[in-house]
């Protein structure tokens, strides 16, 4: 069966440095409505819901059973959640309405980074027998990548900062950034990486819809179809891999079909400038292709959520008809370990 | 809105993981001052050594010593150390791949500063003083200027084998309990139960939690409810619990505070254990100073009928 499925709709939060006001369920609750509003479907309309968090990141257990409240999950619902970015989650209801078992599927994920010590948080994420005693915070582990990098020749300081001020310069005009503008380069934070080579840490959420086939088309003008989609992972350890190529990124994108047609756009999750570097080569974006318009995970990184808002944002300028063929790309783990790749097209105009 | 409550929240384990025949032998090694790479069929020597080939997945155990010396092939510069690293002083991480070995192993480099650290330069493992058969057996590694190290060729073969480890792990947590909650319990430490109602279908939610779980919307509407309650079900504790003063056997026991829909859970006290029932009319009990009630007890009241709670339960 080869069912179209398309991103019908996307919302998110305003990214910031605190939601501590908000428990997470009422932070994210305003993007469910949003999103389903969007679409005029109500809870009962959804063939399948699908959400993407981490306990760990809030030190709450079980924290996505609290979130299901804001979804209305009574009477019982059909539904799914991945202990990874809802990038991941988009991929498991993608699947579902590909074996026709759904029409309509709501995707959300939300990250409440503000009240653990983030960097240190992740390290629970690596091996836990070689690695995760040594206590390598997410910084470190980005800036062994970018050193090799730059041994490499691949880039340099001068490129990374470039990368960090393109991105907060072109976040000026997304209005959910948590940093845009002119933000200085900064001090190192894990050498060579300075401050404005990270991404802020924050607090947020994001939603989207997707609906098969005529569906689509009913709830939305211009639907941003996912074309291909497809998510590889790498060796977990560290030192058995080439850090300065992704070739998990490549494959993704091969078996998604990004390389068969040149793209227009492309929303990459690199939370830290070098690891654009690398995905660009990955990806083979050449600079005719417009990279993060949104500012990308260097203006706004709600972990969790920031891979789904890839595909969000991807898709919402296809809704636009501000690109007619999109590549959105997510990633999980240390050094672009896992990556996930989709290519999003709007029908011809 | 009022202030956010704010409270520490530690999140502690003692991970206690127990080890591959490969991992046991590598740590093991560790231990006993010798480091263990594990080869492929292909030829390669994988250090730190795992179970299977990364590429192919074929198991592999044909387990070979490397040199405690190597070669950095990259490096990050570490001026403020975090909870838990292997060195409180600045150092670099560093990949090293050791004389031997075809892929690189994680760890601190200890050098007196990022001028004195290249990618390519040659270093040593420093053994803790102390070792027990886990990673930190390699207390960090430091400059060497000398020949590559000799392996000696042992087997992997250990007397006393480590067969696991224990790998305590502490995050520190601001928690704030968001919205609704803050105004649940600023409302308790005035001894009063505030609820919120769903504005569609109306329930009223004790604690709430900012969201109807049935309707999923927002709830904002405050709902001053009890103080007087029903038992709707409970449970005979007979299990002391570590750190709390109380003496067992003891009844917990759902109640549903009178308005509201829903049952929140809380201990009968001023009755004996064996004497709760369900439909017991109870209230809460105060203690001076507390925020929130330390029992609830008997009223008095006749029990109430079991019509009136039997959604409640």
């Amino acid at each position: 069966m080869n069912r179209e499925i398309a991103v019908v709709a996307f919302a998110q939060t305003d990214h910031r440095r605190t939601s501590e006001e908000f428990s997470e369920v009422e932070m994210l609750m305003p993007v469910l409505h949003e999103v389903l509003g969007q679409t005029g479907l109500k809870t009962a309309d959804i063939g399948f819901t699908c959400s993407g968090s981490s306990d760990y990141l809030a030190g709450r257990a079980f924290s996505f059973t609290l979130a299901l409240d804001g979804v209305g999950a009574w009477p019982p619902i059909s539904e799914s959640h991945v202990e990874m970015d809802g990038a991941w989650a988009l991929y498991e209801a993608w699947t579902k309405l590909l074996t026709g078992d759904a029409d309509t599927a709501l995707v959300y994920s939300y990250g409440k980074s503000s009240p653990g010590p983030l960097r240190d948080v992740l390290t629970r994420q690596i091996d836990p027998y070689y690695v995760a005693p040594l206590w390598p915070d997410a910084v470190a582990l980005a800036a062994l990548q970018a050193q090799a990098l730059i041994d490499a020749g691949d880039t340099d300081e001068p490129a990374l900062a470039a990368v960090a001020a393109r991105s907060r310069e072109d976040a000026t005009a997304n209005p959910h950034a948590q940093l845009r503008g002119s933000v200085p380069h900064g001090e190192y934070a894990v050498r060579p990486l300075r401050t404005g080579d990270c991404p802020p840490i924050g607090d947020g959420a994001a939603a989207v819809i997707l609906a098969a086939g005529e569906r689509a088309r009913e709830l939305c003008a211009r639907p941003a179809w996912i074309r291909g989609i497809d998510h590889r992972i790498e060796a977990h350890g560290l030192g058995v891999r080439d850090l300065t190529d992704s070739p998990s990124a490549r494959l993704a994108a091969e078996k998604a079909g990004a390389f068969e047609r040149p793209v227009d756009t492309a929303e990459l999750h690199a939370p830290f400038t070098s690891q654009e570097v690398v995905l660009r080569k990955a990806l083979r974006l050449d600079d005719g292709v417009r990279v993060n318009p949104s500012g990308g995970a260097l203006a706004a990184n709600p972990v969790m959520a920031a891979g789904l808002i890839r595909i969000g944002e991807a898709a919402a300028l296809v809704h636009r008809g501000e690109s007619d063929r999109a590549l959105a790309h997510a990633t999980s783990g240390p050094c672009l370990q896992q990556n996930l790749v989709a290519v999003l097209e709007g029908d011809p105009r | 809105m009022p202030e956010v409550l704010k409270a520490p929240l530690t999140v502690e384990f003692p991970f206690t993981r127990s080890l591959s025949p490969v991992q046991s032998a590598f740590l093991t090694g560790l231990r006993e001052r010798v480091v263990l790479g594990v080869r492929t069929t292909d030829g390669r020597t994988l250090v730190p050594p795992v179970e299977y080939d990364p590429v192919t997945a074929e198991e592999i155990r044909d387990l070979v010593e490397v040199a405690p010396t190597g070669t950095v092939t990259t490096w990050a510069w570490n001026h403020a150390p975090r909870r838990g690293q292997p060195l409180d002083t600045p150092f670099a991480w560093a990949l090293v791949r050791l004389d031997g070995a075809d892929t690189a192993l994680l760890h601190a480099l200890d050098a007196p500063g990022p001028d004195a650290v290249h990618t390519g330069m040659r270093v040593r493992v420093r053994w803790a003083e102390e070792r027990t058969g886990t990673i930190t057996d390699i207390a960090c590694f430091e400059p060497y200027d000398g020949d590559p190290a000799e392996p000696a060729g042992h087997t992997g073969q250990f007397e006393d084998p480590v067969t696991g480890i224990v790998a305590p792990a502490r995050l520190d947590y601001t928690y704030s309990p968001g919205r609704a909650q803050t105004a649940y319990i600023n409302a308790l430490a005035e001894r009063r139960n505030v609820g919120e109602r769903c504005p569609s279908c109306r329930k009223v939610y004790v604690p709430p939690r900012g969201a109807c779980p049935t309707c999923g919307v927002a709830t904002s509407e405050q709902v001053e409810v009890g103080p007087h309650g029903t038992v709707t079900t409970f449970c005979i504790v007979n299990i002391k619990a570590k750190n709390l003063d109380i003496d067992v056997p003891y009844v917990y026991a759902h109640i549903a505070l009178d308005g509201a829909d829903l049952a929140l859970h809380g201990r009968i006290g001023g009755i004996p254990y064996d004497q709760v029932r369900m439909g017991l009319r109870v209230e809460p009990v105060w203690t001076e100073g507390a925020r929130y009630p330390d029992h609830y007890r008997p009223t008095g009241e006749p029990d109430a009928d079991y019509d009136t709670y039997r959604e409640l339960l």
